[in-house]
């Protein structure tokens, strides 16, 4: 850290000469889309940060309240919009779990490999840009060129590049074909050299490293006690993550490691996100290997999950069956009852709090956001770091604004 | 079960004869706790243990068949060294929607809620900053109470208009 | 075209000329305020990394300030609290300048008929050129900026004298449904709540 001009500025200062307030407002480059924060310097450190949020709150949970199941998974893929089917997964998890449905092999396999998939195209995109706002535009560009090469996988298998509303209650939309396969495993082949181009213009880049080590330090206790999760908290030292946990989907059968760092700042976190693109890339592997035939709809009582579209089209059962399912006075009934469900989302703990009054709609659904308490720890890890450091501490945490406001 | 009816017996055992509902659902316990005893309550599970604060939400039961309550306020906690969850609820009513705020005790509950706040209306009181956290300050209502349209009440449109003449 | 103006200003050979060149030198350098609020966001960023390059069409520079930009991309839904930010940077932006409104949401407001999204910026700014989409591929991207770089040579003059000309709003009129429904409330007039319904 660079020399300290001024010996341990007062926290709770009254009035100080030379403290003066800054507006990070809600459009600036480094603020990932629209978030403000309103700074008070003393010369070039920050003596406090307040938080203005709120400039994307969309009514998510309002439209929850409208929107059954299978809709709903569209709004969601809008949160985080830096990994969408993360959001899927864990929002049909979440109502799973509530209804009581159990997945077919095929299915937890394919969520499985796309969980991975998006936790890679998240990470990629958060370390990208955090090396963009510290100045490495030529980083980024390779992160964004790989990222492109999962746009075209989530392409192959529903359509949209982005926002894919794949997943469905029991099921997915589509299933899979073989040359996605293929292209999965091609992806398998190119990840690896990739991932050295990126690591290794920023890695141990002189620059990058003396501008986040010690940079934004989190500690333990705080990341506990402020409801961190993911790799925020596992380069805090908590070793948590839900995928070991609480196994849901395919992990039971895949051989992984948690990734955890000891530092707590954000070279920390940063670490701690390139050890886990490294991760995912193995249980791709694995899980694109392993992949089991069968269907990817669960067979029950007919009411729960959707048939596959040739049915529907050439029989009369299947008609009637995509008949019961859609139609909003004859979908399956749901317990009244309340349900949290969470899942290892790339950025943290995503859970879905969802009570049901028995309709195939939500009656309340609440997301549980990481970066909304991720950027509520920020007033804390910013403390005593200089104004150039707000970028980089922002970059680390990932903040989504979509995630936070809602 | 052992973690659960461990920490139901810490439960029971300090907050002395308070009636609790405890239930569970697919492998998640909850317990209601009347709003009266909350801080001793949560205060009680952290010393036990619970050193997470998952999610402070709220639910508007207006619209609930068979609710009682108007307002119920949920806090999920969890255990980080066990893994163990555990869902706490506690109910308000109009007119007093008041509640103790549970900052002290883990202080990632600041933001969770003024969130609340937000949505609901409901007062945390004893919170270092409590002012709105989503919504303009300007704003009035409560969006996500049940008596609120999803359309909200015009308050998207009432902005100035600037014309190509005008920039 | 330059001529009808040159028609109705008398001869002047020599402003048709600057007027084209002016707008072919303005169309070729539009340099964007990439005003990201949500997902579209990350489509502009992708459209302006190495697969589809941006920066191919002018779009160099990826200004952040909007004093030295003359394309403002809205991408992404816009909020009410958001909504006077747009509107002070527009009014930041010094003229000529234009407007690009990315996506579903920030041409009506998407799939977001919410109390906090605005439905569509053009009720509020005046917007040139619409992508529909949700969110819209970086291609759609490209071809509304090449819209525009038509758009701006056939109409653009050297003094920007064809912004004075629109002085009416561009977007939905001001009298909608939901200031029916708050005159109905206001008077007492009960109707059944215009209740969302996804099927219909």
């Amino acid at each position: 850290m660079p020399l300290d001009l001024i010996d341990s500025p007062d926290l709770d200062a009254g009035f100080r000469e030379g403290l003066w307030t800054l507006n990070f407002g809600p459009q600036h480059p480094a603020t990932h889309t629209t978030l403000r924060l309103v700074l008070q310097l003393d010369g070039e450190m920050v003596i406090g940060a307040e938080p203005d949020i709120g400039f994307l709150h969309s009514g998510f949970e309002k439209l929850a309240e409208v929107l059954d199941y299978n809709q709903y998974v569209t709004i969601v893929d809008r949160m985080n919009y830096i990994s969408p089917m993360a959001n899927e997964i864990a929002w049909h998890h979440a109502v799973e779990g509530l209804l009581g449905i159990e997945l077919t092999p095929r299915c937890k396999y394919i969520r499985t490999i796309f969980a991975e998939l998006m936790r890679i195209h998240d990470h990629l995109l958060c370390t990208g840009t955090c090396v963009l706002d510290l100045g490495g535009a030529t980083a980024f560009m390779y992160a964004f060129n790989e990222r492109e090469k999962i746009y075209e996988i989530c392409e192959r298998a529903s359509g949209q590049r982005f926002h894919t509303g794949y997943t469905r209650v029991g099921g997915l939309l589509y299933d899979v074909t073989d040359d996605w396969i293929k292209m999965v495993r091609d992806f398998c082949k190119t990840f690896p050299k990739a991932y050295k181009d990126f690591a290794g213009l920023v890695m141990k880049n002189r620059i990058f490293v003396e501008r986040t080590k010690g940079v934004g330090v989190l500690t333990k206790e705080d990341a506990i006690a402020g409801s961190a999760s993911g790799p925020v908290a596992r380069a805090s030292g908590v070793e948590r993550d839900l995928r070991r946990d609480e196994p849901y989907l395919a992990y039971n059968d895949l051989d992984f490691d948690v990734c955890c760092a000891q530092g707590g700042d954000c070279y920390a976190r940063f670490q701690v996100r390139m050890m886990e693109m490294l991760e995912s890339l193995k249980i791709i592997e694995q899980a694109v290997e392993n992949l089991p035939s069968g269907p990817v709809f669960i067979s029950g009582t007919g009411k729960e999950g959707l048939p596959d579209k040739t049915e529907v089209y050439r029989s009369i059962e299947g008609l009637i069956h995509h008949f019961e399912n859609i139609m909003p006075n004859r979908q399956m009934p749901s317990p009244k009852e309340s349900y949290y469900g969470a899942t290892e989302s790339p950025n943290g703990e995503l859970g879905y709090y969802i009570v049901s009054d028995g309709d195939f709609k939500a009656y309340r659904a609440r997301t549980r956001p990481p970066s909304l308490l991720h950027f509520s720890l920020f007033s804390r890890m910013i403390r005593g770091c200089m104004l150039s450091d707000v970028a980089a501490v922002l970059g680390s945490i990932n903040i989504i604004a979509a995630e936070l406001d809602r | 079960m052992t973690a659960a009816t461990n920490m139901k017996e810490v439960l029971e055992s300090k907050l002395g004869g308070v009636s609790l509902v405890w239930s569970a659902f697919r492998d998640q316990n909850r317990v209601a706790v009347p709003a009266s005893h909350i801080a001793a309550a949560l205060q009680t599970l952290r010393d036990a243990g619970m050193d997470q604060l998952v999610d402070i939400t709220a639910v508007d039961m207006l619209e609930y068949p068979g609710a009682t309550d108007r307002f119920e306020v949920v806090y999920l906690l969890l255990n980080t060294t066990s893994g163990e969850r555990l869902t706490v609820k506690t109910h308000v009513n109009e007119p007093e929607l008041k509640l103790p705020s549970a900052c002290p005790v883990w202080f990632g509950a600041d933001w969770l809620e003024r969130e609340v706040y937000d949505m609901f209306g409901i007062v945390f009181e004893g919170h270092p900053n409590f002012k709105r956290l989503l919504l303009p300050d300007a704003f009035e209502s409560f969006p996500l109470r049940k008596d609120y349209p999803v359309k909200g009440r015009g308050e998207r449109h009432n902005f100035p208009i600037i014309t190509r003449a005008e920039s | 075209m330059a001529t009808e103006i040159n028609k109705q200003l008398g001869d002047n050979v020599f402003l048709t000329t600057i007027d084209a060149a002016a707008s072919w030198a303005r169309a070729n350098s539009l340099w964007p305020m990439p005003f990201a609020t949500a997902c579209c966001g990350i489509e502009l960023m992708s459209t302006a990394a190495s697969k589809h390059d941006l920066s191919r069409f002018g779009s160099e520079v990826m200004r952040f300030t909007p004093r030295q930009c003359d394309l403002m991309i809205v991408a992404g839904r816009v909020v009410m609290k958001m909504i006077p930010v747009l509107q002070r940077i527009w009014l930041q932006m010094p003229e000529p300048k234009w407007c690009i409104s990315m996506g579903a949401c920030a041409c009506s407001g998407g799939v977001f008929d919410t109390y906090a999204v605005v439905q569509g910026i053009d009720r509020f700014l005046p917007v040139d050129i619409y992508i529909p989409g949700c969110p819209p591929r970086p291609e759609q991207l490209i071809k509304a900026i090449m819209d525009l770089q038509d758009k701006i040579k056939k109409t653009g003059t050297y003094d920007a004298r064809e912004f004075k000309l629109r002085i009416l709003p561009d977007g939905p009129k001001r009298f909608d449904e939901d200031e029916l429904v708050r005159i109905r409330e206001r008077n007492g007039f009960k109707l059944d709540e215009p209740k969302y319904d996804p099927i219909h």
